[in-house]
């Protein structure tokens, strides 16, 4: 019984790593055909080209792609991500830096826009029909469709130009009280929880309108349960492999689709790690960051999964 | 005393497509006495369902309950509250659905479920819920009563679950249950162990019942009086012997004679030597084959069979005894692991692939369900005139020619010509169906269930067509149903399988007399029959039934179900088919009887 769940388990697990792999060797392809070169960026343009060859040298660029990739394949299973060609700082000192920040904000945003899609979603769906459902299903729309920087911009010109409530940009070093806090992440929060709320809740209606069209949904009904013991009780239990989905999917963008965000209020988080690095190009630092990305990704896809797999009795017992 | 439940006037609306609201139950009334059962009968689109629905106050979605009363007891259920109706439902009145499987939620076990009514309404505490349901499952001869409530659905039959949503209904003693088709979708074997439960059930309780059903025989078993229904109206209420006797009305007389199809006129049979089909030795199966080149999950095993020129051979059997899979490696769709196919005295090819399209002219499918079979975004004319193309190279007027030749055969009006399959009833599409077979002029006909899904009348209408197709077109036809009655009424010769296996073969005219076999005599006499009485006269099953269990690839399918099996023989060594002097062949171990 354990048995097959197990191997169901092991074969996710062994499906991710798989694709953690490939996504690696990807990375190392891309990043390398990226135009131009780090030994004559730093250089610059009055840079000798004996100078620049002395350059590559030390920074290990002469050696053949296929043996770096080996390398620096290598380095990653241990742990160890290299060195920034521009700084020579470890890379993963870097990236440790900015990812408490990037967790920070993922992680409020999520406490913020999951129970609020959640309720939207199950709502729409209870009221499946109702105004309240079409303005829901409006919204989303609408909320899909505004571009995050238009969100950003417009939630800086009204609270922070109009009304002077909330600071511009999020200033991480002078948080004392609770209300310090707020203000620094109320902005980025807010647009962030704007764009990502929608999928949420959209994906909520559908899976638990589904569900609730089911037989046993009218069957409970006809036992007396009460509206919100049929969603709870009855219904919630069957939606959850595609809600949690939905939810990681929505959270995953959390940690790599949020470049324009943190430009925009000059957030200290790691997408904007990952831009500065491209425009340096700083090769190990763009590596590294995609690598974490596409590792945060299929953790949650994964988790999302395993999720599935445990809420369905008909794949625990077999 | 006044009835229990009195009707009156009874009105029910639904959303038509167009967004105005349609009628759907027009004026509906009756009166049910306390502790008896009624029944409601009809088509589909009767509106049977939504007046023992609105029974509850309940109307599905996009429906509502537009006019009249319901009264139960001293209730008003039309004017009672959400609230009220909540404490209602459950409790005075409790529903048994159609499909069990659908109606056990998939995540929760069926203690949680069953008892899940007492906890709502508070009758009992958990502790006394548990043990009531455990005394249910027992009067309802669940198997493994004091643990099967820890399982989840999934992980329990159908016929169990049919038997299991009786006990949830119980379990708060409610003044009223309605059944809705709750047998439905069992085989016959096992229809009959529920009947059985839910029949004393209701007798012990001395409940008050709503039974809604499309079969006649079965509720002939059950109800005290009648209601037909028909297109939202009540056609005529009358006790249950009475309707039977002497219905007043056509509609039901129509009704009571599609319930016991009669047998259709048959072509005499031109004597040939050899047969057109010839199967021998035909193994099915699923999954990857093993060191023998069996298949793993054999579905089909060992058929053999054949079908003479102008014959009709039925092959009957209950759901997973490998019916459709046998028509499907006949017709190429399924390749076999093992055995030939031969028609007209040629082997052909075990797949599509290796068949020439004359081979695959010449033998045509006809699925169950027409809805899927037919393309839903091509028109008539198309789906028809595709094969003359195909097999005969016909264009233009001539094509045209023969596919109004085709719908006049099949008896379409031309006016379906350039409409697509939506906007065809149930019997069109199924005669549509039937004249894409036919436009190919197979010389062999597969039916596979072509009447399962359709009401009865209209059911009654094609096996009228197919007979007379048979007799125009001296069609071979080898023709899959479930149903026994339809099987009799248009086969020559009837194939009975059992997990795979054939057990018996026997001709059409011999079923109703008992059959040889242990299992053919218990499904030849598991089909209801249209009079009252008829399910208390059944003597009870010697041994009870356990369904999973024949899988064993050695010794007879049947074993674990039969009542006559002899260990050491049975369950070693695969019963030969014997032939008997009347004709019959049997394949059991058992001494045959005369």
């Amino acid at each position: 019984m354990t048995g097959s769940i197990g191997t169901l388990l092991l074969g996710r697990l062994l499906a991710a790593i798989a694709t953690l792999w490939f996504v690696a060797t990807m990375v190392f392809i891309i990043t390398n055909l990226l135009p131009g070169d780090v030994a004559q960026e730093l250089l610059g343009q009055s840079a000798t080209p004996e100078a620049v060859a002395g350059l590559r040298k030390s920074l290990g660029l002469d050696v053949p792609p296929f043996e770096r990739y080996l390398t620096w394949l290598g380095g990653l299973v241990r742990g160890d991500a290299g060195r920034s060609l521009v700084n020579g700082m470890p890379v993963g000192d870097l990236i440790g830096s900015r990812l408490g920040n990037s967790l920070l904000l993922a992680g409020i945003t999520a406490l913020v826009a999951v129970p609020l899609a959640l309720a939207l979603g199950i709502a729409a769906a209870v009221k499946r029909g109702s105004i309240y459902d079409r303005a829901i299903g409006m919204g989303t729309v609408l909320a899909v469709s505004v571009p995050e920087f238009l969100v950003a911009s417009a939630a800086v010109l009204v609270f922070a130009v109009h009304l002077r409530w909330l600071p511009a940009l999020s200033q991480l070093g002078r948080i004392e009280t609770f209300w310090d806090g707020f203000r620094v992440f109320a902005l980025p929060v807010m647009t962030l929880t704007f764009v990502i709320m929608a999928q949420m809740a959209r994906m909520t209606r559908a899976a638990l309108v589904d569900v609730l069209s089911s037989s046993y949904i009218e069957m409970a009904k006809l036992k007396g349960a009460s509206a919100a013991r049929i969603v709870v009780w009855h219904a919630l239990p069957n939606a959850i492999g595609p809600i949690a989905n939905a939810i990681a999917f929505s959270l995953s963008f959390l940690l790599g689709g949020v470049i324009i965000v943190e430009t925009i209020f000059n957030y200290p988080g790691i997408a904007k790690l990952m831009v500065d690095g491209v425009a340096t190009r700083d090769i190990p630092l763009v590596q590294a960051c995609a690598m974490l990305f596409c590792g945060a990704y299929l953790l949650l896809v994964t988790a999302a999964d395993v999720a599935a797999i445990l809420a369905n009795p008909r794949l625990r017992h077999r | 005393m006044a009835p229990l439940i009195e009707i009156r006037d009874l009105r029910v609306e639904a959303r038509g497509d167009d967004g105005q609201p349609v009628e759907i139950v027009k004026g509906v009334s009756f009166t049910v006495e306390r502790g008896e059962v009624m029944g409601l009968i009809g088509e589909s689109g009767s509106g049977k369902t939504t007046i023992a629905l609105a029974l509850m106050g309940y109307a599905r979605f996009g429906c509502r309950i537009s006019g009249g009363t319901v009264r139960i007891g001293d209730t008003e259920v039309t004017g009672l509250s959400e609230a009220a109706l909540r404490k209602l439902r459950g409790r005075r009145v409790a529903y048994i659905a159609q499909s069990a499987a659908a109606s056990f939620n998939p995540s929760r076990t069926i203690m949680q479920q069953v008892i899940e009514a007492a906890r709502i309404h508070g009758t009992l505490d958990e502790a006394a819920a548990r043990e009531k349901a455990i005394g249910l499952f027992r009067a309802m001869a669940i198997p493994k009563a004091e643990t099967i409530g820890e399982r989840y659905p999934h992980q329990v039959s159908g016929g169990q679950l049919q038997r299991l949503m009786a006990a949830m209904a119980l379990i708060t003693d409610p003044e009223v249950v309605i059944f809705d088709e709750p047998t439905t979708a069992l085989d016959v074997t096992t229809q009959i162990e529920v009947l059985k439960a839910f029949k004393s059930a209701i007798r012990d309780r001395n409940t008050t019942g709503i039974y809604v059903t499309h079969d006649l025989a079965v509720i002939a078993q059950i109800a005290d009086s009648i209601t037909v229904l028909r297109h939202g109206f009540v056609q005529e209420t009358a006790k249950t012997g009475m309707l039977l006797a002497s219905p007043a009305q056509e509609y039901t007389r129509n009704l009571l004679a599609a319930a016991e199809p009669a047998r259709r006129e048959r072509p005499a049979l031109v004597e040939t030597a050899a047969p057109l089909l010839k199967v021998t030795g035909l193994t099915v199966g699923y999954g990857g084959l093993d060191a023998e080149g069996m298949p793993l999950v054999p579905v089909v095993r060992e058929v053999d069979l054949a079908i003479r020129q102008g014959e009709a051979l039925g092959v009957i059997g209950e759901s997973g005894c490998g019916k459709s899979t046998l028509a499907r490696a006949i017709s190429g769709l399924a390749p076999p692991a093992r055995g030939t196919v031969e028609l007209g005295g040629k082997v052909l090819g075990p797949g599509l692939a290796q068949r020439s399209r004359e081979e695959l002219r010449e033998i045509q499918l006809v699925f169950q369900s027409a809805d899927t079979a037919l393309n839903p975004r091509v028109s008539i004319g198309e789906i028809i005139g595709r094969p003359l193309t195909f097999f005969f190279g016909l264009k233009g007027a001539e094509r045209d020619r023969r596919v109004r030749e085709l719908l006049d055969l099949t008896h379409l009006p031309a006016s379906v010509l350039n409409r697509q399959p939506g906007d065809l009833s149930g019997g069109q599409k199924q005669r549509v169906n039937l004249a894409r077979a036919l436009a190919a002029k197979p010389r062999l006909l597969l039916c596979d269930e072509v009447t399962s899904a359709l009401d009865t009348l209209v059911a009654a209408a094609i096996l009228d067509l197919l007979a007379e197709l048979r007799k125009e077109l001296g069609l071979t036809t080898m023709f899959i149903s479930h149903d026994l009655k339809t099987i009799r009424a248009i086969c020559d010769q009837v194939l009975v399988l059992y997990a795979g296996r054939v057990v018996e073969t026997l001709p059409a005219s011999a079923i109703s007399a008992r059959g040889h076999h242990p299992y053919a005599k218990l499904l030849f006499s598991s089909v209801p029959a249209l009079h009252q009485g008829w399910l208390d006269g059944l003597a009870a099953p010697a041994m009870p039934a356990s369904a999973t269990e024949a899988q064993g690839r050695e010794g007879c399918t049947f074993f674990h179900r039969c009542e006559l099996r002899m260990e050491g023989t049975c369950d070693r060594i695969v019963p030969p088919p014997r032939q008997t002097p009347e004709g019959l062949t049997v394949a059991c171990h058992h001494p045959l009887e005369g």
